[in-house]
């Protein structure tokens, strides 16, 4: 697998990436293809602060419900009210129309340091699959 | 393959088998000629027709009996479905619950007409707590889900009885999905529990993890790994130390019968599926029976009323001022009492230990079989059932998912797939007690000629299954908007 180099990435399988001062959110062609055909998403009220790794909300598939944890500490400022209509997105276009959330980081500085780039997060996944 | 079949042209809906004016029955009208409708009922309540189907008898039977002939049933094949024990259910069960002296009494018939079903219920509570040891039944409950409910809420009231409010309850990862549910459903906060690389729990986060905030450890036993938690005595005497109660979740009971007793264990409360461990038929086949079984300190919680024999007799004792209250009217699914009564009667106590020894024994022979050809993450002696992980077919492109869907070409209801959620691509298989050798090893070479097909022709896993009613359903728009009513078009 090969994903983007403009995000970072999680353990968790959520993907962050800069656009502008904020981080959108989402989760990855792996951890996508893992839950299998998702049903719903449930995402949080804007506003609410989440800190690394605060439940922001779940992702249900055909498979299982999934808790979905933030990668980056900040205000959630958007929700991609897409999903409640097409929670589909999320299996067709992880990086794209799928995305969850859009934060405004604590730190932007520090936000997405901690977080893996692409390159780690491909051998991340490659092990995973080994 | 017993229980294979051919494609079978589509059944359509009764309602589309419909044609007017063709009755089924034909009442005699002649009596009811002198009421008039609109002279007993209130002004706005009388149709001149209704949206029923209009079908001869013969329509019907036929109907029904065609769309039987597509199920998939325990008494059709092998149903190794893991964690449901989808074992036979034997039909004296049927002949005893259909006794007229059991089947037709009304639940508020005087207590001395009923004599003999009351002393039945009676012995029933008795015999299940000796097999699982606990002082006090209840059947009460309706299902295993509701077993937990209660179980917790004894929990809870037995904690205020003295004087202590606690929030948490810690539910193991390879625990049922019900666990953390009825936890979550009673007002409580669920904390969970990993699992160790032994498939055990993990003491020391449960030492982590315990606190003057826990109620209750919610413990499947065996686990949904269809493992023996080996540390269990040490468990449970760290949660009473740290002033909790164990819940046992008894839906894998069959793998203890005679052999262990939870109660024994330091387990406080379970309840038992009479509807999995004890024979009585399973969800369409009938409603469910979760008796719960407690220790003495948790009976006066319980629902009531109780059985009670005094020397005139079986009577109804009601609830006491303790009780966490009635959670199904009168005594629960009495006709399940019944049978799962027979069932455990017919078998006696030898029977018991049989049953258990042959549905480990079972599980462990597929073990062995189904080794070589797939992954087995906590590869060791099981109990009742065996999780195979379906990572080896992933490296060739094809998912659990295709491989269970394949399994119904092959006449087989496939295992349950994706759970436990700790184990990647999971089957589950449980082929319980009632499966001969023969129907294993049917069972073990149409998994390893699919493990075959996924290196040699994934294409016909993808595909699969072909040979059903119907292919791979719209599982997506199944969940998102289901459609099971049916409109009369206008």
């Amino acid at each position: 697998m090969n994903v983007p180099t403009d995000a970072r990435y999680s353990r968790e399988h959520e993907w962050a990436r800069f656009d502008g001062d904020d981080v959108v959110v989402g989760i990855t062609p792996y951890a996508a293809d893992e839950l299998g055909d998702v049903v719903y998403v449930e995402l949080p009220a804007e506003g609410l602060h989440v800190d690394v790794m605060d439940e922001f909300g779940t992702v249900e598939s055909v498979k299982a419900v999934s808790p979905l944890y933030a990668p980056v500490a900040g205000e959630v400022i958007a929700v991609n009210s897409a999903l409640d209509g097409a929670p589909e997105l999320v299996n067709s276009s992880p990086f794209h129309e799928g995305w969850m959330i859009r934060v405004r980081p604590d730190d932007a500085a520090t936000a997405i340091e901690d977080l893996l780039d692409a390159e780690a997060y491909d051998a991340f996944v490659d092990e995973l699959l080994a | 393959m017993p229980g294979r079949r051919s494609i079978v042209a589509s059944e359509p809906l009764i309602f589309e088998l419909a044609s007017s004016g063709r009755p089924g029955v034909r009442p005699p009208l002649a009596q009811f000629d002198d009421v008039d409708p609109a002279s007993v009922l209130p002004e706005g309540q009388v149709r001149e027709s209704l949206d029923l189907p209009e079908v001869s008898e013969i329509d019907v039977m036929r109907h029904f009996v065609r769309l039987s002939q597509r199920n998939h049933s325990i008494d059709t094949a092998i149903y190794p479905l893991g964690s449901c024990t989808m074992k036979y259910n034997p039909k004296i069960n049927e002949v005893a619950a259909r006794l007229p002296g059991l089947l037709e009494p009304h639940p508020y018939q005087p207590e001395t007409s009923v004599q003999g079903l009351l002393a039945l219920i009676h012995d029933l509570e008795a015999v299940l707590g000796e097999i699982a040891g606990f002082a006090t039944v209840t059947t009460q409950p309706a299902a295993g889900s509701q077993g937990e409910m209660v179980g917790l809420l004894c929990i809870q009231a037995w904690l205020r009885s003295r004087g202590e409010r606690r929030a948490t309850v810690l539910v193991p990862d390879s625990a049922h999905g019900t666990n953390p549910a009825t936890a979550t459903m009673t007002g409580m906060r669920v904390e969970p529990l990993g699992t160790a690389p032994d498939g055990n729990i993990d003491l020391d986060e449960l030492d982590a993890k315990l606190n003057d905030d826990v109620a209750a450890l919610m413990l499947t036993l065996p686990t949904t790994l269809g493992l023996f938690e080996q540390r269990i005595l040490e468990v449970t005497r760290r949660v009473h130390a740290a002033g909790g109660q164990v819940y046992g979740d008894g839906a894998n009971m069959n793998a203890m019968l005679g052999r262990v007793r939870p109660g024994d264990l330091g387990i406080d409360v379970m309840h038992l599926n009479l509807h999995k461990t004890f024979t009585t038929p399973h969800g369409g086949g009938g409603p469910g029976a979760g008796a719960l079984g407690v220790q003495a300190h948790l009976a006066p919680f319980l629902p009531g009323p109780q059985i009670v024999r005094r020397d005139s007799g079986y009577a109804l004792e009601p609830a006491g001022p303790d009780s966490v209250g009635r959670v199904h009217a009168h005594l629960g699914n009495v006709g399940n009492l019944i049978r799962g009564y027979t069932y455990i009667r017919s078998l006696g106590r030898e029977g018991m230990r049989e049953v258990a020894n042959d549905a480990v024994l079972n599980a462990n022979y597929l073990r062995a079989r189904l080794a070589p050809h797939f992954d087995i993450p906590y590869n060791r002696i099981c109990m009742h059932e065996v999780v195979l992980a379906g990572t080896r077919q992933r490296r060739l492109g094809v998912r659990t998912t295709d491989i269970a869907k394949r399994l119904i070409d092959y006449g087989v209801h496939p295992p349950t797939v994706y759970f436990p959620l700790i184990v990647d691509e999971a089957l589950m298989i449980e082929p319980t007690e009632t499966e001969s050798i023969e129907s294993l090893d049917q069972f073990a070479e149409a998994l390893i000629s699919v493990a075959d097909e996924a290196k040699t022709a994934p294409d016909l896993l993808h595909a699969a299954p072909s040979a059903a009613p119907v292919r791979r359903l719209d599982e997506v728009t199944a969940n998102r908007s289901p459609d099971v009513n049916w409109t009369a078009a206008d």
